[in-house]
């Protein structure tokens, strides 16, 4: 990590620039990739130090992530985190130190962050990313996420999906998600039903402990039976211990490998210097393999069209304010698209019809009678559901005029 | 190249000429709306919401057709979060009622409504559990530890003890609310 370099008595606003020396270069000339409209740079510092960035989690990848937004010219940075901090972190989360065992993550590394890098604000929460709702979420710009868990993301993924909003452009987050996990997947995995599904069919009366030889020694030789099964290499004891301990092997440089990576598509993004990743019809994911030599390969995760958090955003529905619920209904079956028979209607406020439970019906039968004016707003969110789908449609009212 | 930031600084420009916030249905109503259509009541269990427009928040009145708990009318309120579905819904038996996996305050042992909670069950999923505690009252994980014993070492006394509750009578110097229909 690199000294502050800033003038002590600097006033904000007219720090020097000397530590941004290198930064500046890409900032102040355009290269090979930048627009015929691109203008080099005070307004690229400026989107830099104004853009309000949220980094989510602040262990091994984000210690690096906030290490290098600071360093990158961000000033605005959020960082959330609700685990505390373990003395097994210390080897690579270098924004911790043994006195700091047991304090909260995001508010350490915020301020080691903030002490070492002059003028960058960084602001804490501890706690879990389901704590804060979307109006939290919306202040930001982006967000990165350095997360160790397969729900957290996918909470977040849906949440930032869910804001969107097709008419604002500025309810969509980009989102850039760096992931390291421990390498040689499918050997783990035979180590995994060793674990888990042949222990309990064949010795189902002892209590595992991982701390005894002999049952890692079974486990071992379970798994490497299986591994040879179908020709996979790679299941060693140490690997067995390490896979039925839960331990995920964190290694530093392909943590900085990573969150590199991911501060380099958000300088991209904010300063429009180079084409980042995401785009679509553009590559969007970067993987990177380091256990053999230094192998990284970049494509298009394509979209999936019935994807149950993307594929169903709100769509414009035009409608006759005069018309009556009734009416609508009906119109809904015969809609090409998608045949709704048996449709139940709500908006955030007010619920519309619910063809069950019965109790429901009978209450909300009232409505049928009543023109869409008296019941909804324009451009309020109508979502409907059908038996016949898995998914809730969403539209966006749209009265004629 | 497309330029991100100055595409939305030009639509925002356009956007505030035009009206505030509009609503937008929350994940937590989208799912529970699709849960609710996808709810087998049958004949013995049936719902109330006090505010139709507000699904997050309703009664369950279940009314046990066999078992030890048979004639019996009980009610649960069910209270879900904007956390639904990842967080569980908040279920509590609004009567006092002798049972070995409800306390007296209400309070329900049911392992899907705490640790065994995920996100792909659904309201049917707890409702089939409710309704289970009345057909096979389980003393093995007890929240009422009396009663769990009472079943455990004279099931026919247990019996006894749950008609009595029921009528509104008292057992072990608690009484209870009558619940019968």
């Amino acid at each position: 990590m690199e000294m502050d370099g800033a003038d002590p008595n600097g006033v904000p606003g007219e720090v020097d620039r000397k530590r941004w020396t290198y930064l500046d270069r890409i900032l102040n000339r355009p290269g090979p990739f930048t627009d015929e409209e691109w203008v080099p740079g005070e307004p690229n510092i400026e989107s830099l130090e104004r853009m309000k960035i949220l980094v989510i989690g602040a262990g091994g990848l984000g210690c690096e992530i906030l290490k290098n937004l600071a360093l990158s010219g961000f000033k605005d940075i959020h960082v959330i985190d609700m685990d505390t901090i373990d003395v097994s972190n210390l080897n690579r989360q270098f924004l911790f130190r043994q006195a700091d065992v047991g304090r909260p993550k995001a508010e350490v590394a915020a301020q080691f962050v903030e002490k070492r890098v002059r003028g960058v604000k960084i602001t804490p929460f501890c706690g879990k990313i389901q704590d804060k709702d979307e109006d939290y979420y919306m202040q930001f710009g982006m967000v990165i996420c350095g997360l160790d868990s397969i729900e957290a993301r996918r909470w977040i993924n849906a949440t930032l999906v869910g804001m969107v909003d097709n008419d604002d452009a500025d309810t969509l987050k980009p989102l850039i998600d760096g992931g390291t996990e421990g390498f040689k997947g499918q050997a783990r995995h035979c180590i995994e039903w060793a674990h888990i599904i042949a222990w309990e069919e064949e010795r189902k009366d002892d209590t595992l402990d991982t701390d005894d030889p002999e049952h890692i020694t079974w486990l071992y030789q379970k798994a490497l039976a299986r591994a040879n099964e179908f020709n996979i290499p790679g299941v060693t004891y140490s690997m067995t211990q390490g896979v039925v301990k839960n331990i995920i092997p964190a290694i530093a440089s392909t943590n900085a490998i990573v969150a590199a990576a991911c501060c380099n598509e958000a300088f991209k993004i904010v300063t429009s210097t180079n084409p980042p990743l995401g785009f679509p019809g553009t590559n969007n994911y970067m993987m990177y393999t380091g256990d053999d030599s230094v192998y990284t390969y970049t494509f298009e995760h394509s979209k999936k069209d019935d994807c149950p958090v993307c594929g169903n955003l709100a769509k414009n529905l035009e409608v006759d304010p005069n018309m009556t619920l009734e009416e609508f209904i009906a119109s809904l079956a015969e809609k090409p698209e998608a045949q709704l028979k048996k449709p139940t209607l709500r908006t955030e406020e007010k619920s519309l019809y619910y063809q069950s439970p019965p109790s429901l019906e009978e209450q909300t039968r009232p409505n049928l009678k009543k023109k869409f004016s008296e019941l909804v707003s324009d451009g309020e969110q109508l979502a409907v559901s059908d038996p016949a789908f898995q998914i809730v449609f969403k539209f966006k009212l749209v009265f004629k005029k | 190249m497309l330029k991100i930031w100055s595409m939305k600084q030009k639509q925002q420009q356009a956007e505030n000429a035009q009206t505030g916030k509009k609503k937008k249905v929350t994940a937590a109503q989208l799912r529970v709306q699709k849960d609710l259509s996808e709810l087998s009541l049958g004949s013995t269990m049936r719902t109330e919401f006090p505010n139709p427009d507000d699904i997050l928040n309703f009664t369950l009145t279940i009314e046990p057709d066999e078992g030890m708990y048979k004639g019996g009318r009980f009610h649960f309120s069910f209270a879900i979060n904007q956390n639904f579905p990842h967080d569980p819904p908040k279920v509590k038996c609004t009567q006092k009622i002798y049972h070995p996996n409800i306390d007296m305050e209400g309070n329900i042992c049911l392992n899907i409504l705490r640790e065994d909670w995920k996100p792909v069950l659904n309201l049917n999923a707890v409702i089939v559990g409710l309704q289970f505690l009345f057909l096979e009252p389980n003393a093995s994980d007890p929240l009422n530890k009396e009663a769990a014993e009472d079943l455990k070492t004279n099931r026919e006394g247990f019996k006894r003890n749950v008609r009595s509750s029921m009528g509104g009578g008292s057992v072990k110097g608690q009484t209870f609310e009558r619940v019968l229909k």
